[in-house]
């Protein structure tokens, strides 16, 4: 009888073992090995400490570009990303099953696919020659011709968030029509007897109601945010022009493996580890993120 | 009353033509790479996607067909590559994130809500950060420029743990007590009751992950060293040169993995739909 209890008292602990072993090995190892690693210099057969160097290295330009570049991707990403995705779902709610599921397929079509291949073809929609497809509708409205690519400055940043929305629409939209699926519709429809319009319902039942998925969709957006690498790579393989598409994560790779500097590669993923903690459990505390996931 | 209705009926069809061009304006981008993949790619690469490239004129299969000879057969490689990483990850991933999230949804006992917290904090951590340990680690075990380098890190997704946690709690706790008085082990109790029971969450997961493996960029970028073990994001990466002579190979290249994909997207919609909304919150 002890030996039944006991092995029912065992089993949660063996359910949860696999997760255990990964999160020791390829977690917690991991994240000591970077922080040792940012307090040493690190090259081919010699290591050794050198202190809070490599922190204080991390007061240069290129970093701080880095870094505001991240935010300010993060910020546009939130911007668009929010309002479109939701006004898109609260149409598609509105509309017949059958149709709705189309038009949603067809949103959603870019997050199926890889960003090497959404680069090639933005690359080829914002190629620099007069005729290619962006510039010819620039030239129909009177405006310049760009080299949108080799530009820098805020074009950078537009292509990196055009990219973005493009990819993220689809699946923030899932996002919002899950949500909207939990607002009773009793609620509408008393609303209607009251006599709301559309946009008051909107406002004053859909919004409000809407906020632990608004959220969700937030939080994701500021991981994302600030983890960008993919978009960057793929545009600017050797680095963008006066690095206006250089990002945290395109930092730590290109200290970290182009330059073979691991320290400092380190020291710049535990300074992004801060920020993403910091900026995050604000926003959580905040919003109370944390106490509805506990279901 | 047939006011109402007559107007409505209006709104209806404003609302259904705003979304329809909208949908084609996000589908655009797609129809200009199917065209371009039957295309030279000299003249894109100098071009760019032009007025006249548009139009489904003039197109040849000779791009597609060259695809699996053009750099000694480099395409399959790449192919075989992200096949065997997304059959092997995916099944390995979805398996385990099963396995932890059940035992978290299932059982009550200490240290639960410890585990849980855990898997909430690794969603939220860039894993990115990690990239330069991680890729110490590998050359220690000599997992370099292996598939097993590539996936054995992932193996344990926390996304999927909270997924079929999720779903785990839902799950009859009745068939827990039956499967005890027959007999049978807990451990078996998971394989033979409730794993089948959880199917629909495997659909989703299963989706969700190898459209994950399949499009997966930074790590693998790190890990494969060599062209014939590229898998083919990592591939067509390496053609994206400066000077464009690799342009035939690349569009087709794009081409041929994404267009499998957006099939089996049609037919699976409800499945990726339900995978992605795992991750929101229940109200």
């Amino acid at each position: 009888m002890t030996l039944f209890t006991d092995s029912r008292k065992r089993a949660p602990y063996i359910f949860v073992f696999p997760f255990i072993l990964s999160f020791l090995i390829f977690f917690l190892y991991p994240v000591i090995s970077t922080l040792v690693m940012s307090f040493q210099e690190i090259v081919p057969g010699q290591v050794r400490f050198i202190g809070g160097t490599n922190y204080k290295r991390l007061l240069n330009p290129q970093f701080f570009t880095a870094v505001k570049n991240s935010l300010t991707y993060m910020f546009w990403t939130i911007v668009v990303l929010i309002p479109i995705p939701m006004i898109l779902a609260v149409l598609l709610n509105s509309i017949p099953g059958k149709k709705s599921y189309l038009l949603r397929g067809m949103l959603f079509i870019p997050a199926l696919m890889s960003v090497v291949v959404v680069g090639t073809i933005f690359r080829l929609l914002f190629a620099s020659s007069d005729m290619a497809l962006v510039n010819r509708f620039v030239r129909l409205f009177g405006g310049e011709p760009q080299a949108w690519l080799l530009a820098g400055s805020w074009k950078s940043m537009f292509l990196l968030v055009l990219i973005a929305t493009w990819r993220w629409t689809g699946i923030n939209i899932v996002y919002f029509l899950s949500g909207l699926q939990q607002i009773p519709q009793e609620l509408y429809e008393a609303a209607e007897i009251d006599g709301a319009g559309p946009v008051q319902k909107f406002f004053r039942i859909t919004i409000p109601l809407l906020k632990p998925t608004t959220v969700f969709v937030t939080a994701i957006s500021i991981f994302g945010g600030l983890a960008m690498f993919e978009e960057s790579y793929i545009l600017w393989s050797a680095g963008s022009p006066d690095n206006s598409g250089l990002t945290i994560v395109r930092y730590i790779y290109r200290r970290g493996f182009e330059a073979a500097d691991m320290g400092f590669g380190s020291a710049v993923g535990i300074a992004l580890l801060f920020l993403v903690l910091l900026i995050s459990f604000t926003f959580l505390k905040i919003t109370g993120f944390f106490k509805q996931e506990r279901v | 009353m047939r006011i109402i209705g007559r107007k409505s009926k209006v709104i209806g069809f404003g609302t259904v033509g705003i979304l329809t061009v909208t949908g084609l304006v996000f589908l655009f981008p797609v129809y200009a790479l199917v065209l371009a993949a039957f295309r030279p790619g000299q003249e894109l690469m100098r071009f760019g996607i032009t007025l006249s490239t548009l139009i489904p004129e003039g197109l040849s299969t000779e791009n597609i067909l060259g695809l699996f000879t053009a750099r000694k057969g480099a395409y399959g490689f790449w192919l075989r590559n992200s096949i065997v990483i997304m059959a092997l990850r995916t099944g390995l991933s979805v398996f385990f994130s099963a396995f932890v999230g059940y035992g978290l949804g299932m059982y009550e006992f200490k240290g639960r809500s410890f585990f849980l917290s855990l898997v909430l904090f690794l969603m939220v951590v860039p894993i990115q950060i990690l990239i330069l340990p991680l890729y110490r680690m590998i050359i220690g075990l000599r997992l370099i420029n292996t598939v097993w380098g590539v996936i054995l890190p992932f193996v344990v997704y926390p996304f999927a743990i909270f997924f079929f946690r999720q779903y785990a709690v839902t799950l009859p706790r009745a068939f827990l007590d039956a499967g005890r008085i027959d007999g049978v082990s807990e451990i078996g109790i998971f394989f033979r009751i409730m794993m089948p029971l959880m199917i629909p969450a495997f659909g989703a997961m299963i989706i969700l992950v190898s459209l994950q493996s399949w499009n997966d960029f930074l790590w693998p970028l790190i890990v494969m060293r060599t062209e014939k073990m590229f898998t083919i994001p990592i591939g067509l990466n390496s053609l994206l040169t400066p000077y464009g002579n690799n342009y035939d190979m690349l569009l087709s290249g794009a081409f041929v993995a994404t267009v499998p994909i957006i099939i089996v997207f049609l037919l699976f919609q409800r499945f990726f739909i339900s995978g992605l909304s795992a991750g929101s919150i229940k109200g």
